[in-house]
């Protein structure tokens, strides 16, 4: 038997034929694109759609992030955006006083699991509850993952991380915060809704929620809050291509995606 | 193979996680099984038939991808 050698196409150069670049590697926001984080990660992709929704609603020079602590810290000193980095779960609040004290400004949260429902969930309740006209995104993989990869409040029942390895079990270490659920029934929350980056069809849905999260603040509608499903294999003890399913049966089994509320 | 548009990979950026793979619509994207990168990462290659509808580049967690559509559709032997 020969093999018949497979014919691929060069990719090392922009093509010559006339074509238009649809996609360049990082998003403009972002200056550098490499980063120390695994294979895999989910947090880039989710990172990616909410700076091109930040560029494409074209509120960049007035846009202000404020990142919580997590993996996700690492883009905070790399982006073409003014960053404000907070204290652990602080972010919401931080977030409240830079609207507050500069209302035009457009200002989005970007925190974990971790630190926002363990760390800081007072901070993200009463932000929601007081209405502010603030955006938050939530990254949420159901670890620790910077700090080794232990459970957070959002890990779902029998998910394996390094200090439940028989799985989470609701006797031993209770049960899961829905965290998109329960901000969804205070009555300051305007758009609430849960996305994943797990697949193409995800991000490019998720990245609509960011839209209409952003719009509510552009509108001064309320609260806006988009909890993103993300991928962490390293944290899961998967493979990386297993991580796309893995979170399919899992944490979006519980964390159920979709639009909780809209005004 | 009809081919609508075309990816430029930088190698060096991938960390071979073979998510490109299954988010590829067309399915023309293809990881190598013992070419690795100065890090020792295997990484996508392009078959014909792509559609430049950014789905990899939009997955792609290390930002490998630029993706390209022409102008007019070419046919590229598969």
């Amino acid at each position: 038997m020969t093999d018949v050698p497979v014919r691929f196409v060069p990719t090392d150069k922009a093509p010559t034929r006339a074509a238009r670049m649809v996609d360049d590697f990082t998003p403009a926001l972002i200056e550098v694109g490499e980063h120390h984080l695994c294979p895999g990660c989910g947090e880039p992709i989710a990172m990616r759609s909410v700076l091109e929704v930040i560029a494409e609603l074209d509120v960049v020079q007035r846009s202000i992030a404020v990142f919580g602590i997590g993996c996700y810290t690492a883009f905070s000193n790399n982006l073409d955006l003014e960053v404000c980095q907070a204290l652990h779960g602080r972010a919401p609040s931080v977030a409240t006083g830079i609207k507050r004290a500069k209302p035009n400004t457009v200002v989005v949260t970007v925190q974990g699991d971790g630190d926002m429902v363990n760390e800081g969930l007072q901070e993200v309740l009463h932000t929601a509850a007081r209405g502010e006209s603030v955006t938050c995104i939530m990254l949420n993989n159901g670890v620790f993952g910077e700090t080794g990869g232990h459970l957070t409040a959002t890990t779902v029942l029998g998910q394996r991380t390094k200090n439940t390895l028989d799985g989470r079990d609701a006797e031993q270490h209770g049960y899961p915060i829905l965290i998109s659920n329960l901000i969804a029934q205070l009555e300051g929350a305007a758009y609430v809704a849960r996305g994943a980056v797990n697949t193409a069809g995800n991000v490019s849905r998720t990245k609509r929620m960011i839209t209409r999260a952003f719009e509510t603040q552009l509108e001064r509608r309320g609260f806006s809050f988009v909890e993103i499903l993300t991928m962490c294999p390293t944290g899961w003890f998967i493979e990386t291509e297993e991580a796309p399913a893995y979170l399919d049966d899992n944490l979006a089994a519980v964390h159920v995606g979709g639009v909780l509320k809209d005004w | 193979m009809l081919t609508r548009g075309t990816v430029v990979i930088d190698v060096e950026a991938c960390k071979g996680c073979d998510l490109c793979i299954d988010a590829c619509p067309p399915r023309v994207l293809e990881m190598t099984v013992h070419e690795v990168n100065g890090r020792g990462y295997r990484y996508p290659r392009l078959l014909p038939g792509c559609t430049g509808c950014k789905a990899c580049s939009q997955i792609c967690p290390d930002f490998v991808f630029q993706v390209y559509k022409y102008d007019d559709p070419v046919e590229i032997l598969a």
